[in-house]
């Protein structure tokens, strides 16, 4: 089936998500729409979807105007969609999921479970997925969940598939298997969408590909193109890829983590007996794919966790059984992964942000009074260091951009006296300008002296900073590796294979 | 370029690992018990026989009463849970679950060794006892039921107090008019479902806070309720509150089973009816395509929209049923139990279910279980109070929320509730 987009306009109160977008998508082609965090790609495949009504434009299938009240007409038109966070229940079973909304029954609404089941193992069957129907969708690794979301589209007969970044919670090898459904469903005739922001997969799967930059196309490029070329089309300028970066300089040992083990209230052990060191001046990545202990990992460090064993030296400093406050007393900086929710207040101004951490005494509060103006002082002088682009320091900072946001974070967590450097995905969400900045400043910090862990699920940012990689899976670490390591042996190693050479 | 060769993942190594828990909840809880039976039980131990009655006068089989001297039976059953108490530690020890049937041959046999101890020298009639119990449980059942479905789809029901007592005023009144009982168990759901439309409207249109609306109805319930009733009713009872009651009706044959018969099967048409929408509820709500789609907009609101599912329209007429349902169960009180309607007649029933919704996890059957617990707490403390039992009565009046509280607290360990209760659902 045909799919075309034609002058899609969405707008949310001032902000114009989608600006007259044009799009033509052909049966048994794959079509990646490319484009930086908030261009506005999901905005316009949620208003494909039903899921948003569109302010002006038309949706066409096979040259025919459709008109969707809701994600049940685009889906009962044929259009499928692969969401980025998942649309499962997660304490339903697959065949419940796949059947969800599409119910066949018995008399009187009883449901009919085995067609369910069978449709299940009748679509498995065909690309050769091993998915047991009856398993609860919160029991499977997320890469056996986004198989069972394909399934369901394909039992509802979609002609058009749209992946909405399907490969941001995979591993790389997770990633190849998806690139290889994606040619057999196109071989089948199935038109799809595949959005990204990953220049590699773009070029590895497309048949075309349509660049969005702030809600406007602004240009086609072939899967030919270079990633240069395809980067400054999405950015509008010319970008830099690699980080700049000197050798690294390690010095004494830093941090001595040793035997960590993290569990739950219910005894499931997130973090697995994991022992590592990182040294003054050096970088130590932890890669992996997400959910595999790595924020247990930090979040343990900084006091957060409080079914900890083992124990945690920084500078001759037993951090295991402090507080949070203490933790950041002996010196921890911390960006946390998630800086909407633990990271920043949304609404306190930036100023009030900076001193988030700072409430105990001098220089900002004395005799349980806040010294505005040493605030106000302090705060001018990070909003110019760190760039941070707003109207001023009372702004508030739930109305920043994502970039913007991560910048306070980071002033508030760098202008302090830092024996360790934390920073959970500091990138995530962060148009590629932030991206360059937020690199650039963890690099400098390297280079002052500070050890530096970097999380993170993203390859590419693991190689452009990492001087070691560390990678966890299922809460141990299975190897520490150069920070050169290639591509698919991290990959391997994301997905639980030890390195029999490096580990040792 | 770096070699490194990778082993593959060792076999066995799917399941997540775990370290396990200790939990001395069960055995310090158990040795709290041990130590009041032992105060109660053999230091104020009580000299007499307790008899039970398994019978009432109507059987057809009449099963002899059975015998227990008080003190003995309190410190054979004070040694038996204190073994069982040993053994729970041990267990805690070795990290190792409690089974369920421990806990509940303990809580056997500290009630059997309390109910001897308090009837001391008098005869207990379990029939009466149990049969009570279950009538009391009846309008709990009923709006916990309620609770369930409007909570698994997505609305958190606090105002099963008020859709109880609006079922009761609304029954009396059609019942007293039209001198039909089931025109009256008729309004009585409209009027639950009635105070459901003000709860759905606000909470699932304009997205106000589920629980302060609910808290509202029922202050509103209570308040129209007890105005109605002073100046329609009293000066009139006879036309406005005399309703045609419901009476008991004994089931040809099942009645006469020894013992389950007397209890089950001689209740009025309410209790009956409840047996019914327990089982339907459980049911449709695991069987039927109505309850797959119910489940889906309490868990994952956005999952459900993506696949067609209409989720405010599901929440909105789901809430609906439940208050009729619930309201249905409040004319079990002026229809059945009293046969005329009183001010603040439910008395907090509607609490108490809300407690049962969650003791008994947002499940149907769990949740009449709870109810049917804290309604035989109740109907122990009439009982014994009838008995004459060296308690106070003040401390037997508070049993039943004791248990509640326990129940609450202690024994739910750790539960889920439907993962989108109390969100609003709100889209662009």
């Amino acid at each position: 089936m045909k799919l075309e987009l034609r002058g899609i306009t969405k707008r949310f109160g001032a902000l114009t998500a989608n600006d007259h977008i044009d799009l033509t998508v052909e049966p048994g082609e794959i079509h990646c729409l490319l484009g930086e965090n908030g261009a506005g790609k999901s905005t316009l495949m949620n208003v494909l979807y039903g899921l948003y009504r569109a302010d002006e434009g038309e949706i066409l299938l096979n040259d025919v105007v459709q008109k969707f009240e809701g994600p049940g007409d685009a889906m009962n038109a044929g259009i499928g969609m692969v969401h980025q966070h998942f649309m499962l229940i997660p304490v339903f079973t697959v065949a419940e999921n796949v059947m969800l909304g599409n119910e066949s029954t018995k008399a009187a609404g009883v449901l009919d479970l085995e067609t369910a089941r069978a449709k299940v193992r009748e679509i498995s069957a065909r690309f050769g997925f091993d998915i047991d129907p009856d398993a609860k969708i919160e029991d499977l690794p997320v890469g056996v969940q986004q198989r069972v979301e394909i399934i369901k589209a394909l039992s509802r007969d979609a002609k058009v598939l749209v992946f909405d970044e399907p490969t941001a919670v995979l591993t790389p090898q997770e990633t190849d298997e998806l690139m290889d459904i994606m040619r057999q469903l196109k071989a089948e005739g199935t038109a799809i969408v595949f959005i990204t922001h990953k220049l590699r997969e773009v070029r590895e799967v497309a048949d075309r590909i349509t660049v969005i930059r702030l809600g406007k196309v602004v240009g086609e490029a072939e899967p030919t193109a270079s990633n240069a070329e395809l980067a400054s089309l999405m950015v509008g300028r010319a970008v830099s890829l690699t980080v700049d970066k000197a050798a690294a300089t390690p010095g004494d040992d830093a941090l001595v983590v040793d035997s960590l083990t993290v569990t739950d209230p219910i005894g499931q052990v997130l973090v697995d007996n994991v022992s590592f060191t990182l040294k003054r001046g050096e970088i130590l990545c932890v890669a992996g794919v997400q959910g595999n202990g790595q924020t247990e990992l930090t979040e343990a460090i900084m006091g957060l966790q409080h079914r900890v064993l083992g124990s945690i030296v920084v500078d001759g400093t037993e951090l295991v059984g402090k507080s949070p406050r203490g933790v950041l007393d002996s010196g921890v900086g911390f960006v946390p992964e998630d800086r909407k929710e633990d990271g920043l207040v949304g609404e306190f101004t930036i100023a009030e942000n900076l001193m988030l951490d700072r409430y105990t005494g001098e220089p900002f509060v004395k005799a349980g009074t806040l010294q505005l103006d040493a605030l106000a002082k302090f705060a001018t002088e990070k909003v110019a260091e760190f760039d941070v682009r707003a109207q001023g320091i009372a702004t508030k900072v739930g109305r920043l951009s994502g970039g913007n946001q991560q910048k306070v974070v980071l002033a508030r967590e760098l202008s302090r006296e830092l024996r360790l450097f934390i920073a959970a995905q500091p990138t995530r969400g962060l148009d590629v300008g932030s991206i360059e900045f937020v690199h650039k400043r963890i690099v400098e910090t390297r280079d002052s002296g500070v050890p530096v862990i970097v999380v993170s699920t993203e390859l590419d940012e693991v190689a452009a900073l990492a001087d070691r990689i560390a990678v966890m899976y299922r809460g141990r670490i299975i190897g520490i590796v150069p920070g050169d390591t290639p591509r698919d042996v991290l990959g391997l190693m994301m997905a639980g294979e030890t390195p029999a050479e490096v580990a040792a | 370029m770096i070699d490194v060769k990778t082993t593959p993942v060792p076999a066995g190594g799917s399941a997540p690992a775990t370290i396990a828990v200790r939990s001395w909840k069960a055995p310090i809880g158990f040795s709290a018990f041990v130590v009041i039976a032992a105060v109660l039980f053999i230091g104020l131990g009580r000299d007499g026989v307790t008899n039970f009655r398994l019978s009432t006068n109507s059987d057809l089989i009449q099963l002899p009463e059975i015998p227990l001297p008080a003190l003995a039976t309190g410190i054979v059953a004070t040694a038996a849970m204190a073994t069982i108490t040993v053994y729970a530690f041990l267990r805690a020890r070795e990290a190792k679950k409690i089974p369920l049937w421990v806990t509940t041959l303990f809580a056997v046999i500290f009630l059997t060794a309390f109910l001897t101890w308090a009837a001391a020298g008098a005869t207990l009639p379990m029939i009466g006892l149990l049969a009570g119990a279950l009538t009391v449980s009846t309008p709990l059942i009923f709006g916990s039921l309620g609770g369930v479905i409007s909570e698994r789809v997505g609305v958190v029901n606090i105002a099963i107090e008020g859709q109880l007592l609006s079922g009761a005023f609304v029954a009396a009144l059609v019942a007293s008019i039209t001198g039909n009982p089931f025109a009256g168990l008729a309004g009585a759901m409209l009027a639950g479902a009635l105070v459901s439309t003000i709860l759905a409207s606000f909470s699932i249109k304009y997205f106000v806070d589920q629980i302060i609306v609910g808290v509202v109805l029922n202050v509103l319930v209570i308040g129209l309720t007890s105005f109605l009733f002073s100046t329609l009713m009293s000066g009139n009872s006879a036309a406005f509150n005399a309703p045609a009651r419901f009476e008991r009706i004994a089931i040809p044959l099942l009645s006469e089973i020894p013992i389950l018969g007397p209890i089950l099967f001689r209740q009025s048409i309410i209790v009956y009816l409840m047996y019914i929408a327990v089982v339907a509820v459980w049911f449709a709500l695991f069987k039927t395509r109505w309850g797959l789609r119910l489940r889906a907009v309490g868990e994952h609101p956005t999952a459900a929209d993506t696949v067609g599912i209409k989720v405010r329209a599901t929440r909105f007429w789901n809430v609906l049923l439940a208050g009729a349902i619930v309201g249905g169960g409040g004319a079990f009180f002026s229809l059945a139990a009293v046969g005329s309607f009183q001010k603040e007649m439910t008395n907090g029933a509607g609490f108490i279910a809300l407690a049962a919704v969650i003791f008994g996890r947002w499940d149907p059957i769990r949740a009449t279980l709870a109810a049917l617990l804290f309604g035989f707490a109740t109907n122990l403390q009439s009982t014994l109070s009838i008995v004459g039992s060296p308690v106070p009565s003040e401390f037997m009046l508070m049993l039943p929320y004791i248990v509640t509280i326990f129940a609450v607290a202690g024994l739910v360990g750790y539960s889920r509730p439907p993962a989108a209760t109390g969100k609003p659902y709100i889209t662009s």
